[in-house]
């Protein structure tokens, strides 16, 4: 077998495109992914990572809300690492109609999602941070996911099974005999290498981005960019996802996310040519902080860290302008069928929720397609570092007396966090004081995660994240990454892009203590080690 | 799901910078790996500790509570009081035997006084020590604090009447140590109010301040006498009386600890409790004359205890020694001496409170001074242990340097 063919090549690095890779792999199949950037940087990993129970659709969309509740229960087995059960509550305020609440629990029901209207008493005492004056609280399965732990599982899972990876790699062109997709031309962004490979089926999990991919193999999908704005917050304000009892609207979802909590989102049409660069402006700020405060009053003087925008990849239906009520359902399409070219699939819509769903589909497709018959297992067997129920069991059968960071790697983790190197007392040093990251952590990001830039390290160990935003552990990863590539040069402008990223989140938001954390960062780099 | 007790924090973390500039200033950092310094402990660990009390880490038991970090905070961030409150709100282990005894000082001195010579006697034994040791942990190098025979409020009863007659009041919190080991200090401090003019008259039976049971994981018992001397202040305080100390980490527990660490409300009393230096200070400067020995001669070496650092009035202890005609004046630098009350007693920390005042014992032993001038006795007991140096409070000393009638 030639090292450059496949069965399938998938496109894609988000979760779809990972999950995919990795249901595809299971079933035995030889899986090639491309990311034309790094994993989870597209939609999966620009949302709340709300573990949705399915209740926010129950009323409008039934069938997204049936999905997520069934997705919701998968999730906490096979990927326990990532979940974190906190719970939800749909809270109804005095400016709300109390009369939606039936209306949200009786659909809730009928959707399989189980909501218990409780007293308001109650969810102040379950969640201190929620506004006081609720009139109403129902409690739902809601929980939050780690959306760039879920992909580095699935990717990671997907290798084990004898899955190739190729991070920084685009797709040029395709390769097309006839009517057939036979293989993509590829180029390394980093090494500028061009390779061409081949497998009978392509998988389109490109997301938004997915539109343009369809473009280059000759197809068309009318997708539907709409972008969302998001908030984070410097620390845990609550511990329950919070929402608003009443028809879906603007920031009335507040995520606690591991160390954070995150307020969004928005919803507003943008052109294509603006999904590479989307940006927050002042006045979803203004919207996101004024609406976060009617559900939780303390989010007005809580630190924010930053403001990001993800795009929605909606598949459009109608002409409704603000995609609200496009339904989130899951779209497969074989190009075959549809456009009379083989050997191409495209997989969107859907949501981080149910990405393994969408997997599911997309690989019964590949299989139909190759005349593969293995039944799907994803469901049942969980990802790599979910076989081991909470970190707190985690950390106390690796280490006897676990250290903060090992507590915290164990959370990131799971039961993986046993792979990390401490040969010594420096790989115990820590790289992110902020959230807790050691030299070992970010060695095994490098070494086992594919992570070949600052910005790839983020979103494997969460270095950069916490409050400072890359001050103190930015120029320390750099430093180890230089030292795993041999090239100090190229890792200076990693370093210098890197700390503009940080940046560009930080601007939105720039005033107070951000702000000020912000100077104080540039005062280091630039004066201090003349970057 | 998993229900939290403490899921927000009353003390401003989210104002740190990350400067670092704290643990450039944590004695115990220099000298102890194990613990994981100012910031990492306050808050940086604040945040993942909201996250989940799982992140919690027990080697914040090596924070001294010198509150330097706080000292050196550009951004006013509450360091030590988020590692202390951390340890009292998560910290669930038992409190040992041991740290019980240290921290019950003002108990341990109601037994130990009636048999002070006796008590003396034994704990200086060799062989004590040694027992202490082995059944407490209490190292055996360390020299433990005597007792007196008779109490300082015991004396203050007897002088009450005297004391009523003067025109003008003041109040004194005396603590636990000037009533059980060092009632010399009280009286010191009732000879120079009264030289200036001013009558000395106890708290309604004030309690232990409590900072060695805060460090010591005994907050309910901390809680109760804090509540309890607030409430003897507020009657000293609505009585127009000010309420001078000799203490400094009281001070500091009177002042700050109690809304911070215990959320008891202070407010009403909080500026009325001074450190008795600030109040001659003051006296003196805005003319108040006291009557110098001719023959006084001196040389005194100050050291600044961490807690007086902490409140800012390490200046008024130096300028009022500055006053006095024949002390020959040193200022040693700030650093810690290491013991931080009940910490240095205890075996595990023993090494690393020597390590950490080593910079001060070697500076005294340059300076060579007839005397230490110090505001805190844990400080005191400390220096003469360690550098075999005479230690003081400043108030002792000016009170030598003075005639009175009754002299």
């Amino acid at each position: 077998m030639n090292n450059n063919e496949f069965d399938v090549i998938i496109i894609g690095g988000g979760i779809t495109g990972a999950g995919t890779q990795r249901d595809c792999a299971m079933r035995g199949l030889r899986t090639l992914l491309i990311e034309r950037s790094d994993i989870a940087t597209g939609a999966t990993g620009r949302n709340h990572g709300l573990l949705h129970s399915g209740a926010r659709y129950a009323v409008n969309d039934p069938e997204s809300a049936e999905e997520c509740i069934k997705e919701n229960m998968i999730l906490r087995r096979i990927a326990s690492h990532c979940v974190d059960e906190t719970d939800g509550l749909f809270i109804t305020l005095p400016e709300d109609d109390l009369a939606y609440q039936q209306t949200f629990v009786d659909a809730c029901r009928k959707a399989g999602i189980s909501a218990e209207i409780i007293d308001p008493e109650l969810a102040k005492r379950l969640e201190p941070s929620v506004n006081p004056e609720l009139t109403g609280a129902v409690r739902v399965p809601d929980g939050s996911v780690d959306p760039f732990r879920l992909c580095a599982a699935n990717m990671l899972d997907a290798k084990l099974h004898g899955g190739q990876v190729r991070l920084h790699t685009t797709v040029t062109g395709f390769i097309r005999e006839g009517d057939t997709i036979k293989g993509v031309h590829t180029r390394n962004l980093i090494t500028g290498e061009e390779r061409d490979f081949y497998a009978p089926v392509t998988v389109n999990a490109g997301g938004i981005w997915g539109h343009d991919i369809a473009a280059l193999a000759g197809v068309n999908i009318g997708m539907f960019p709409a972008k969302g704005a998001l908030l984070v917050f410097a620390h845990r304000v609550n511990n329950m996802v919070i929402n608003r009892c009443r028809k879906p609207s603007n920031a009335d979802i507040l995520v606690p996310g591991d160390t954070v909590c995150i307020i969004g989102t928005t919803s507003t049409r943008i052109p294509f040519d603006e999904c590479d660069n989307v940006s927050v402006t002042p006045d979803e700020v203004t919207l996101l902080i004024t609406e976060g405060a009617k559900m939780t009053p303390s989010l007005s003087s809580t630190r924010i860290l930053r403001a990001y925008a993800g795009v929605r990849p909606l598949v459009s239906a109608d002409n409704d302008p603000s995609g609200r009520n496009i339904s989130r359902g899951i779209v497969c399409l074989d190009h075959e069928e549809r456009d009379g070219l083989k050997g191409f699939i495209t997989i969107t819509g859907g949501k981080l929720m149910t990405y393994r769903l969408m997997a599911e589909i997309a690989t019964d497709a590949v299989c139909r397609k190759l005349a593969v018959q293995k039944a799907c297992e994803t469901a049942d067997i969980p990802l790599p570092g979910s076989e081991e129920g909470s970190y707190e069991a985690v950390a106390q059968k690796i280490w006897e007396k676990p250290s903060t960071a090992q507590k915290a790697a164990a959370a990131r983790m799971g039961s993986r966090a046993s792979r990390i190197r401490t040969r010594d007392r420096l790989d115990e040093a820590l790289i992110c004081e902020c959230e807790e990251v050691s030299v070992g952590e970010v060695k095994n990001a490098i070494e086992r995660l594919d992570a070949s830039t600052l910005t790839d390290l983020r979103r494997r160990t969460r270095i950069g994240m916490g409050t400072c935003q890359g001050e103190f552990c930015a120029c320390r990863a750099a430093g180890l990454l230089a030292k795993a590539h041999g090239c100090i040069d190229k890792e200076r402008d990693d370093l210098k892009e890197f700390l503009q990223e940080r940046w560009k989140g930080n601007f939105p938001i720039g005033w107070g203590d951000t702000l000020r954390e912000a100077e104080y960062t540039q005062w280091v780099y630039k004066h201090v080690l003349g970057l | 799901m998993k229900l939290q007790e403490y899921t927000s924090s009353s003390h401003n973390f989210e104002e740190c910078m990350k400067c670092t500039v704290c643990t450039a200033y944590c004695p115990v950092l220099q000298v102890n790996p194990l613990y994981p310094g100012p910031k990492q402990a306050g808050p940086d660990g604040e945040r993942l500790r909201l996250k989940d009390p799982f992140f919690f880490n027990y080697a914040l038991k090596y924070c001294l509570n010198c509150k330097r970090c706080e000292v050196a905070c550009p951004s006013g961030v509450k360091v030590a009081d988020l590692i202390q409150a951390a340890r009292i709100k998560y910290d669930n282990s038992p409190v040992k035997w041991r740290d019980r005894m240290l921290a019950s000082t003002d108990f341990m001195g109601h037994l130990a006084r009636p048999f002070a010579p006796v008590v003396n006697a034994v704990t200086g034994l060799g062989v004590t020590k040694t027992m202490m040791d082995a059944m407490f942990k209490i190292d055996r190098r360390r020299t433990f604090p005597s007792y007196s025979a008779r109490s300082f409020e015991g004396w203050m009863g007897r002088h009450e009447k005297e004391q009523a007659a003067f025109p003008e009041q003041v109040a004194y919190f005396h603590g636990c140590y000037v009533n059980y080991n060092n009632p010399r200090l009280g009286k010191d401090l009732v000879k120079v109010l009264n030289a200036l003019g001013v009558g000395v008259q106890l708290l309604e039976k004030e309690k232990c301040c409590g900072i060695a049971m805060i460090t010591n994981g005994m907050k309910t018992e901390a809680t109760k006498n804090a509540n309890h001397n607030v409430k003897v202040l507020s009657k000293a305080v609505d009585k127009g009386l000010m309420v001078l100390t000799t203490s400094s980490t009281c001070t500091l527990t009177l002042r700050d600890e109690y809304p911070s660490l215990l959320a008891v409300d202070n407010s009403a009393v909080r500026d009325f409790v001074i450190m008795a230096t600030r109040f001659i200070y003051e006296r003196l400067e805005k003319g108040a004359e006291l009557h110098f020995k001719p023959d006084f001669h001196k040389k005194v070496a100050y050291h600044t205890p961490c807690h007086m650092e902490k409140l800012g009035w390490g200046v008024f202890s130096e300028k009022m020694l500055r006053m006095i005609p024949g002390v020959e004046f040193t200022m040693l630098d700030s650093a810690c001496c290491g013991i931080a009350g009940t910490y240095g007693f205890k075996r595990e920390n023993y090494e690393a409170s020597q390590a950490i005042g080593k910079q001060l014992f070697d500076q005294i032993k340059t300076v060579n001074p007839d005397v230490v001038a110090c505001d805190c006795e844990t400080c005191k007991w400390q220096i003469e242990m360690s550098t075999g140096y005479p230690v003081t409070n400043p108030i002792s000393i000016l009170a030598e340097a003075i005639e009175t009638n009754k002299d």
